[in-house]
């Protein structure tokens, strides 16, 4: 005997009221940007490219360097972020790769360092409070003494950037926490300090805002002046002419926003930084999270009635057989 | 009634070639262990910043735990559904669970970086609440708890302490009750682990009912594991199999089969991503065989006649174990990518482990059932 | 271009050591000096010695016109050998306004008879802008503009060299709005001529340059603006002994500053180094090595050899880089980790096989004793399922 049609019927319907739970499952908005939250501005038409901000980075975090090889250790030459290397700018080129920030037979940098994100995917991931935003700056910071070293946030992480380390036998996880451990002394990022062009700039978001926007108005080869270091610091800028930039400013309102945004004169894409919805995902998964099981409500109500089944259910008996379940109903 | 359920040992030698065997397996996952905790995982494993859970999450614990599900898919239908006529499949499916379990959630310690802060989870101040791993790692943990209480009363019969089990038998049902609770909360986070993930996971996988798939192929393989151990002991220990009951097992995975694969379709067309599934490589292969390893056994399944048959049972139940297996490995491996450029395939000291666990699960089933009262009692041996 | 190694058993350069009034230990480390600034293998050293020991002292006219007369000045600071006892006596000077003894009328008959005696034969060496506007009167020697004489001297000349950044591209008198149209060498004739641009350059570039064309008979290979490359063809980033400080990121922001003390590189104040061709950082000036440049005494360089840099930009405006064409293995945007482990696929194929097959086996056999022991039943009959 094969299928009824009446079974059939049953069984779409079931399906489809399953389908038809998924609606209310998505509850939680995006966190919102503390408006004194710090940053970086970072513009790949001022980048040369020269790796300062690269070696300060490694400099004041104690890291170690990443040989080339094994013979030639003195040479710190990352290829990528890693546990021990917070930053790194790296290059794309097309064609011939002779004109600076252009498509056609041109090169370009980019910055790889922690966004920062508005709403971490990593904070949401993480079990156990070893990424933490700090509530007024908006760093993601993290702690290796609350770590456990599941790796949630290097999987969940849309930029890559939490990475750990695989060669040890007491591992942590890496990535820039925007120099907090600076902070005291009335120091900033080092990568906006030693940046020879500014083209990593430090300061609040809202200000680094504003100066994205200021640039992105500019005709190209206008000449403006570009600030240097951190902004409301000390007077370090320059005279020069602006770009020809994509008109983004990345990280306004991807998942959220994020507090190192970006200019480029490449699309965003070539330079490893696709189109992402502004949807955090952490706001996905949580609010599926508590839509399930807010409160406990849905699991103590699921195990009240689980438990008046059990109990009509299970007959506990005093024979020593070994049975402990009744067919009681049947 | 009673008597024809009650369990016994099944006794014979506990040192044979097959338990030699395992328990050689059993040994060599345990140095390259010791080198793990040594030298770090990246010593013995391929996983990197691209690919950072390896086979020893997706399969030893998403697959691992899937296929522990027997106890809790046997658990609900007897328990809960009030299905007596499958009890004797109960203690046996309970067992392999706890194994299952035991050992997925011992996976997770290994993988662990900085093992020694895992009760960090469990901590107030420490424990993130929103996090879906919080979820996860506390219910599993209960689980664990929940099934060797559960099958303590095996234990108690062996060493004879009956006022102990009577106790114990008082509060069975709120035992069995979390039993079928916890499992549900946690198979289905399991799939919402991947909801984080976002882009990174194939749209073909990515999707808000991850948590109902995840929990519906879980019953699903939880129920296909009770056939496919069922007939493996009628085989491998020469005893009369449990047909009748795993004929009527079937029909109701077959039911279940039927609305999974609505849901799992519907979904696609929903979300506008099913001809995703034509577009060559890696993701579209994977989702051919998982949802091939899934539409089979409807037909397999489908008529009575076929149903009474062990040969399509098992091979029903041996693919949709094989579905279950590829929605997770799709899920969180080939269906992962977090960058381009990033590659990962397990090495042969992490597939290693890998196996000595899965070796070790068979080789203590064999010892528990040889020694203790778990499997039906039977006329012949 | 290189003739018979010359032979010095055979005391060939006996004559020149006693003309020129040095040792011959002396003479032949001038020859070995000036193939190093040339850049040429040792055995060239050789050849010079050979071309200096020719009896006929070449004719060398000296132009004057837009300049501050330094380039002149740091010939004169040469220190190996000294100007006046080598050059003078290797070359016949037979003008040059400041160096003369004569002056007026008698210094301009001395020019025209050696240029009719030489003719097609003398190098001419231009110092100084020539301005062309108004029919170029701003600048006159002897009644004739600088244009005009240009022009004439330049007519039956074997070689035409412009020292210094004036002659070579305009230079400081051609600084916007350039009120008498300050003018290269080139623009004025019409062609191409070999440039030293610097101001002042170093004279070991100019010397060198001169030694060549007499050893060789063929000046040295030059770029576009016809400056030699083998003190031209680098930037001074790229040899600069502060390059270590750029490219670790560690800065002199203020003079006096801590990094400025410590010498730390001096882009932010405004380096041209990363747009200017030059070998300063290579020679240095005055004989005493690296420190003897701008940038070993702590002042960013102004870039004063090279046109639209020198002169043109502010002092302390940023450079723009020239050259940040990223290298090979500078890291890419797409720099993936991870191998595919053979053995692991090996390993992971064999179980997949091995299951298989169990399987396959299994259920052929329990297929077997289904209808060996007749074990499936018909649905209806007792004891099936319900």
């Amino acid at each position: 005997m094969s299928l009824t049609r009446r079974d059939f019927l049953k069984g779409a319907l079931a399906g489809g009221t399953l389908l038809g739970t998924a609606a209310p499952a998505e509850a939680r908005p995006n966190k919102t940007m503390p408006p004194e939250a710090l940053g970086l501005l970072f513009d790949s038409t001022l980048c040369i490219g020269c790796k300062a901000c690269v070696a300060a980075c490694k400099r004041v975090n104690g890291l170690p360097g990443d040989p080339i090889s094994e013979d030639l250790a003195m040479w710190d030459a990352p290829l990528d972020i890693s546990a021990h290397t917070f930053n790194i700018i790296k290059v794309w080129h097309s064609g011939t790769a002779t004109n600076k920030d252009q498509e056609t037979d041109g090169y370009a940098f980019m910055k790889q360092s922690c966004l920062h994100c508005v709403d971490p995917s990593c904070v949401s991931a993480c079990p156990v409070s070893a990424m933490t935003k700090d509530p007024v700056t908006g760093i993601v910071a993290y702690d290796p003494g609350a770590c456990i070293g599941c790796r949630y946030c290097v999987a969940a992480c849309p930029f890559g950037v939490p990475r750990f380390e695989y060669n040890k036998a007491l591992p942590k996880i890496g990535k820039c926490e925007l120099c907090r451990h600076r902070m005291a002394d009335g120091h900033y990022a080092a990568c906006a300090e030693v940046c020879p062009t500014g083209a990593t700039l430090y300061g609040k978001v809202s200000d680094l805002s504003a100066e994205a926007r200021r640039r992105l108005a500019l005709k190209p080869g206008e000449t403006t002046t570009f600030p240097r270091g951190r902004l409301g610091g000390p007077d370090w800028s320059y005279q020069g002419t602006a770009a020809k930039y994509v008109q983004q400013i990345y990280g306004e309102k991807e998942l959220g926003g994020t507090q190192m945004i970006k200019l480029a004169a490449v699309p965003f894409e070539k330079l490893g930084h696709r189109p992402l919805p502004e949807r955090s995902y952490a706001s996905i998964s949580e609010g599926l999270q508590h839509t399930l099981y807010g409160y406990l409500v849905m699991p103590a109500v699921v195990l009240g009635a689980l438990s008046v089944i059990a109990r009509r259910n299970v007959k506990p008996d005093d024979d020593d057989d070994g049975d402990s379940a009744g067919g009681g109903k049947r | 009634m009673a008597n024809a359920h009650a369990v016994a040992p099944i006794g014979g030698r506990l040192v044979t070639p097959v338990t030699v065997v395992l328990a050689g397996l059993t040994a060599i996952a345990g140095v390259i262990l010791l080198i793990r905790f040594f030298f770090g995982i990246g010593a013995v494993t391929n996983i990197n910043d691209g690919y950072t859970w390896g086979i020893w999450i997706a399969y030893d614990v998403m697959v691992g735990s899937a296929l522990a599900c027997g106890g809790y898919a046997m658990a609900l239908l007897v328990y809960i559904f009030n299905r007596g006529e499958y009890h004797p499949l109960v203690r046996p499916a309970l067992l392999a669970s706890l194994f299952g379990y035991t050992l997925a959630g011992a996976s997770v310690i290994f993988d662990l970086g900085r093992w020694w802060n895992v009760w960090h989870i469990f901590w107030p101040g420490y424990a993130q609440i929103n996090s879906v791993m919080f979820e996860v790692a506390v219910c599993i943990t209960a689980y664990i708890f929940v099934m060797w209480i559960e099958f303590s009363p095996v234990f108690l019969e062996k060493l004879g302490l009956k006022d102990v089990k009577r106790k114990l038998n008082k509060l069975l049902f709120f035992v069995i009750a979390l039993g079928v609770l916890l499992p549900s909360m946690h198979q289905s986070s399991l799939g919402s682990l991947l909801v984080v993930f976002g882009y990174q996971v194939h749209p073909l996988w990515q999707t808000i009912l991850l948590p109902l798939l995840f929990l519906m192929t879980a019953i699903l393989m939880g129920f296909a594991v009770v056939i496919f151990e069922a007939t493996l002991v009628s085989v491998g220990f020469k005893r009369p199999g449990e047909l009748p009951i795993l004929t009527k097992l079937s029909r109701i995975m077959y039911w279940m089969l039927a609305v999974y694969l609505v849901v799992r379709v519907g979904d696609l067309l929903w979300r506008g991503t099913l001809g995703a599934m034509f577009v060559p490589g890696f993701e579209a292969f994977g989702f051919w065989i998982e949802m091939a390893a899934f539409a089979v056994p409807l037909w397999l399944l489908a008529s009575a006649e076929s149903r009474m048959r062990p040969s399509r049972l098992f091979v029903a139940a041996v693919l949709i174990m094989l579905g279950g297996f590829m929605l997770r490995i799709n899920g969180f491996l080939i269906g992962y990518q977090t960058g381009e450029g990033y590659h990962y395939f397990p090495s042969v000291p992490e597939l290693l482990v890998t196996i000595g666990l899965v070796a070790f699960e068979i080789l203590a089933y064999i010892v528990f059932v040889r020694t203790l009262p778990v499997l039906p009692k039977h006329a012949t041996h | 271009m290189n003739e018979t190694i010359f032979d010095l058993e055979t005391g060939g350069d006996a004559g020149v050591a006693e003309r020129l009034g040095i040792s011959r230990r002396e003479f032949l480390q001038f020859c070995t000096g000036i193939a190093a600034t040339l850049g040429l293998p040792a055995s060239a050293e050789a050849a010079i010695a050979k071309a200096m020991e020719a009896a006929k002292r070449p004719s060398v006219i000296w132009l004057h016109f837009q300049e501050c007369t330094g380039c002149s000045e740091s010939l004169l600071r040469a220190e190996h050998p000294t100007l006046d006892k080598l050059i003078l006596d290797v070359i016949s000077l037979d003008y040059h306004e400041t160096l003369f003894a004569a002056a007026g009328h008698q210094a301009e008959a001395a020019r025209k008879s050696a240029m009719k005696a030489n003719k097609g034969k003398y190098v001419l060496v231009v110092e100084g802008a020539i301005p062309v506007k108004d029919k170029g009167i701003y600048c006159k020697v002897g009644g004739q503009t600088a244009v005009d004489m240009l022009k004439e001297c330049a007519a039956d000349a074997a070689a035409v060299i412009a020292i210094g950044s004036c002659a070579s591209w305009g230079g400081m008198p051609s600084t916007g709005p350039n009120p008498t149209g300050a003018s290269s060498v080139a623009e004025v004739l019409g062609k191409s001529v070999v440039t030293i641009p610097g101001c002042p350059p170093s004279p070991y570039n100019f010397l060198a340059t001169v030694v060549h064309f007499l050893t060789f008979k063929s000046l040295p290979a030059v770029d576009a603006l016809g400056r030699p490359l083998f003190a031209y063809s680098r930037l001074i980033h790229e040899n600069c002994e502060r390059r270590a400080h750029f490219d670790a990121g560690r800065f002199a922001v203020e003079f006096g500053d801590e990094g400025h003390r410590k010498g730390y590189c001096l882009y932010k104040l405004g380096c041209k180094g990363p747009e200017t061709y030059a070998n300063c950082p290579t020679i240095g000036f005055n004989d005493l090595g690296e420190v003897s440049w701008p940038v070993g005494c702590g002042h960013p360089c102004i870039g004063c050899s090279e046109k639209g840099v020198g002169f043109t930009k502010p002092i302390h405006a940023l450079a723009t880089l020239k050259s940040v064409e990223p290298p090979l293995f500078y890291p890419r945007i797409v720099e993936g980790q991870g191998a595919i482990s053979l053995g692991g696929a090996a390993l992971v194929a064999g179980i997949a096989g091995a299951a298989a097959g169990a399987v396959i086996v299994l259920a052929k056999k329990l297929g077997e004793e289904e209808g060996g022991t007749g074990k499936t039943r018909k649905p209806g009959r007792p004891g099936g399922e319900s």
